[in-house]
């Protein structure tokens, strides 16, 4: 058991620190305020930048562009992304899990169409998974793609989905076989957004925003050239990706809390509780206490199920446990944080009297979310249950 | 960066698992429980026959020499096999404190006893306030002479002397020493006993001034939260193999989804327990800047978490949990007793908040001003 980190994990953290250094933008802050479009062409610019440097898809093979970094220097990167502030990656699902499984599943031609597009930013993806009747259960995927000569004809309709409004392209999971078990007649289609038939809504979600949409898919034609892996195995390729990409893609998100923490104790010395320091009061001091420790035991159990990963190239049931605790734990840290802020918790942005600008209200409504995107609290205990523990099937 | 352990600390581990199944069965476990002081004298000898009660003693002294990640495995695999007798007390407590206070010559003396096996120790702290705080401390000390009264000092009647803590310094008492009164308290945990211990103008030797008790204490609180993690690790199991073969309503209960969110649950708090456990040895082992909070942060969870693991199993296991001759009650006690040990959860809040909230605009601070701002 060894927690520093290696000669050559340094070096590759020191690289990538002094070049975040020189050029992580410092006006991402004030953006925020800015329409969604305006926000992403920014953040498009952003990751052409990275990609310029050599720090976008960093996990991809060398042949495709990236630089075939170790896990561990994954999680450097989301770290020391973290750290320096820098503004998300605008492609991210594209360089996260749909690039990988183009890398893993796709034809030649597909890589060569695609990936170094997703790369520079030049072209979005988002992903088509969810649909109303397709949440937990996921399998339940009705959208269906017709053979008919070389093309597949789509109909359908996809819900709670990321960044259809900006995309190009998105990677579409629909039924080409209704005769078979519902995971089998599954495929994976590379989808091109602008053509005819593709009709994106927004979905506008309790907290104001709409940071999701609806997709309308009308006798939309997708050439069959455009699967990826085998017909009526979409199943397996695209579960394949998912689970180990999400898994360094949180290695920032410790650091986010931390800093989040950090500015709660800030607040705690400067708001007042019985005419003293809210930070001397014994009640806010356990539950402040409570949440750094719960963050710190984040960051110990994310680097045990890395370190699993790195050593052995399989996730190990310990990591399980990392989606229940990271979104669990956020909500308690909102719900303290509105404890801590009193009747300012309720304040929106634009308010004069608002702390920080609302982001506490924003974050309290927000992370009702948490428990139920990317797999549902109950959901995550039923795979412990059952996968991890051995308990038979609940339903 | 690897969390994993090396192929030693495996092998360790796996030594301990199967030397506790062999020879300390849960019916051993009863057996010695009937036992005033809960001491067998055979399996204290055959644990330091295999060198455990010389895990973290220097080489020098007669011990293993292995470090405090090796202390906190062992100690995990003891846990889950709820070792009875004075394992903890004399290796992980007296231990760690007579090396982190003693002189030289003190620590040859007392710690070669400890390593061999021919002595059992402990350590009087705590006293009728029930505070873990060593400034709080209320016995008095004139020349060496100790006169005041401990509680809540586990294994003190089986212990060959016992290392007692006052406001300013460590002193070592001897189990015949004069005036010394050691009456048994009846505690929960009846796998190990507690027992008040009057001192009356009793003689002691000074082991030194208080500067080394609080990385001591760290190491040592480590160390149980290790203990504690192995009795989760065994209450899940024993939930576990139940919810699979009681069967109610023609099926196992494991299907129902409120009993296997819990036992899910039960196993999200061992497994973070866990890692906080060896982060906080790993730590320690380090001397890095966050060793005092990652104890307090691994001591806070785990002490709420042996608790809330220990309900659930019990709850699981229906009327049958309820019962004595089940074994989960076993460890459900040891996990109180545990709770309150070297400061409960509410204790090292307190100290995480005095490290991390006091000290955050001023920045990091060493080790030593760490321990100076904790103990305050």
């Amino acid at each position: 058991m060894d927690l520093n980190l290696s000669p050559e994990e340094i070096k590759f953290r020191d690289e990538l620190r002094s070049w975040l250094a020189a050029n992580v933008p410092k006006d991402w802050d004030e953006r925020r305020e800015e329409s969604l479009e305006l926000r992403f062409e920014y953040l498009k610019r952003w990751q052409r930048k990275l990609y310029e440097g050599g720090w976008a898809g960093i996990s991809w093979p060398k042949e495709y562009g990236g630089r075939g970094a170790s896990l561990m220097e994954q999680v450097i990167f989301w770290q020391e992304m973290a750290l320096a502030s820098a503004p998300p990656l605008a492609n991210v699902l594209g360089l996260g899990i749909i690039g990988p499984t183009i890398i893993a599943f796709g034809t030649e031609a597909q890589k060569k169409r695609h990936l170094a597009k997703i790369l520079s930013a030049e072209e979005i993806w988002c992903q088509g998974f969810s649909e109303p009747d397709a949440g937990s259960d996921l399998a339940n995927v009705r959208c269906e793609a017709k053979l008919e000569g070389d093309h597949y004809v789509v109909n359908g309709q996809k819900v709670w989905n990321s960044y259809g409004w900006a995309a190009h392209w998105c990677e579409l999971v629909v039924r080409t076989d209704p005769n078979v078990p519902k995971h089998k007649g599954l495929t994976v289609l590379l989808v091109d957004m602008k053509s005819p038939g593709v009709d994106v809504r927004p979905l506008r979600q309790m907290t104001g925003e709409t940071e999701f949409n609806e997709i309308f898919f009308h006798d939309v034609r997708v050439p069959a050239t455009n699967v990826v892996g085998k017909v009526n195995e979409g199943w397996s390729v695209a579960m394949g990706t998912l689970m180990h990409e999400r898994g360094t893609f949180g290695a920032g998100l410790q650091i986010t809390y931390r800093r989040n923490m950090e500015r709660l104790i800030d607040l705690a010395k400067t708001q007042k509780r019985n005419g003293r320091p809210a930070a001397e009061d014994p009640i806010i001091r356990q539950k402040l206490a409570q949440c750094y420790a719960e963050i710190e035991i984040m960051r110990y159990n994310q680097m045990r199920a890395f370190s699993r990963i790195s050593a052995t190239g399989v996730p190990g049931p310990e990591g399980s446990i990392q989606k229940i605790f990271w979104s669990e734990l956020n909500q308690r840290f909102q719900q303290i944080a509105q404890e801590l802020l009193g009747p300012y918790g309720q304040l929106e942005a634009g308010d004069d009297h608002a702390i920080d600008n609302g982001m506490w209200s924003y974050g309290y409504l927000r992370t009702r979310g948490n428990t139920i995107e990317a797999g549902t609290s109950e959901i995550q205990r039923n795979i412990i249950g059952h996968f991890v523990l051995g308990l038979p099937k609940s339903y | 960066m690897q969390f994993g352990l090396s192929e030693s600390q495996q092998m360790l581990k796996d030594t301990a698992h199967k030397f506790f199944a062999g020879e300390c069965p849960i019916a051993a476990v009863r057996k010695s429980m009937e036992k005033e002081t809960a001491y067998d004298a055979a399996l204290w000898a055959k644990l330091a026959e295999q060198g455990f009660t010389g895990v973290i003693t220097p080489e020098e002294y007669g011990g293993m020499g292995l470090g405090k990640v090796e202390l906190v495995l062992l100690m995990e695999d003891a846990g889950y096999a709820l070792l009875p007798g004075p394992f903890f007390s004399t290796v992980a407590l007296a231990g760690a404190v007579i090396d982190g206070c003693a002189k030289p010559e003190q620590k040859k003396k007392y710690l070669a006893q400890i390593a061999n096996g021919q002595a059992r120790a402990s350590v009087a702290l705590v006293e009728a306030a029930g505070s873990w705080d060593p400034t709080s401390l209320q016995i008095q000390v004139s020349g060496n002479k100790l006169t005041g009264t401990k509680l809540f000092v586990t294994d003190a009647a089986i212990a060959d002397f016992i290392v007692v803590v006052a406001r300013d310094s460590v002193f070592v008492v001897e189990a015949k020493a004069a005036g010394l009164i050691i009456k048994p308290m009846k505690g929960m945990d009846l796998a190990r006993k507690i027992y008040s211990v009057e001192f009356n103008n009793t003689p002691a030797e000074m082991l030194g001034n208080a500067s080394g008790l609080a990385k001591a204490l760290d190491v040592a609180t480590a160390a149980l939260c290790a203990e504690m993690v192995g009795g989760m690790q065994r209450t899940l199991e024993l939930t576990v193999g139940y919810a699979k073969t009681r069967k109610q309503f023609g099926k196992p209960i494991g299907i129902f989804q409120a009993v296997q969110h819990f036992c899910a649950d039960m196993y999200l708090e061992t497994e973070s327990s866990r890692s906080a456990a060896y982060y906080s040895a790993w730590a320690l082992e380090e001397n890095t800047e966050d060793a005092a909070t990652a104890v307090s942060v691994a001591k806070t969870y785990a002490s709420d978490a042996a608790r809330t693991v220990g309900n659930r199993g019990i709850q699981v296991h229906g009327g049958m949990g309820f019962t004595w001759e089940n074994d989960l009650h076993l460890y459900y006690r040891r996990a109180k007793a545990s709770e309150t040990m070297l400061g409960d959860a509410t204790f090292h809040r307190e100290r995480i908040a005095k490290l991390v909230i006091d000290n955050a605009v001023a920045g990091k601070k060493s080790r030593q001003e760490q321990e100076a701002l904790a103990a305050k």
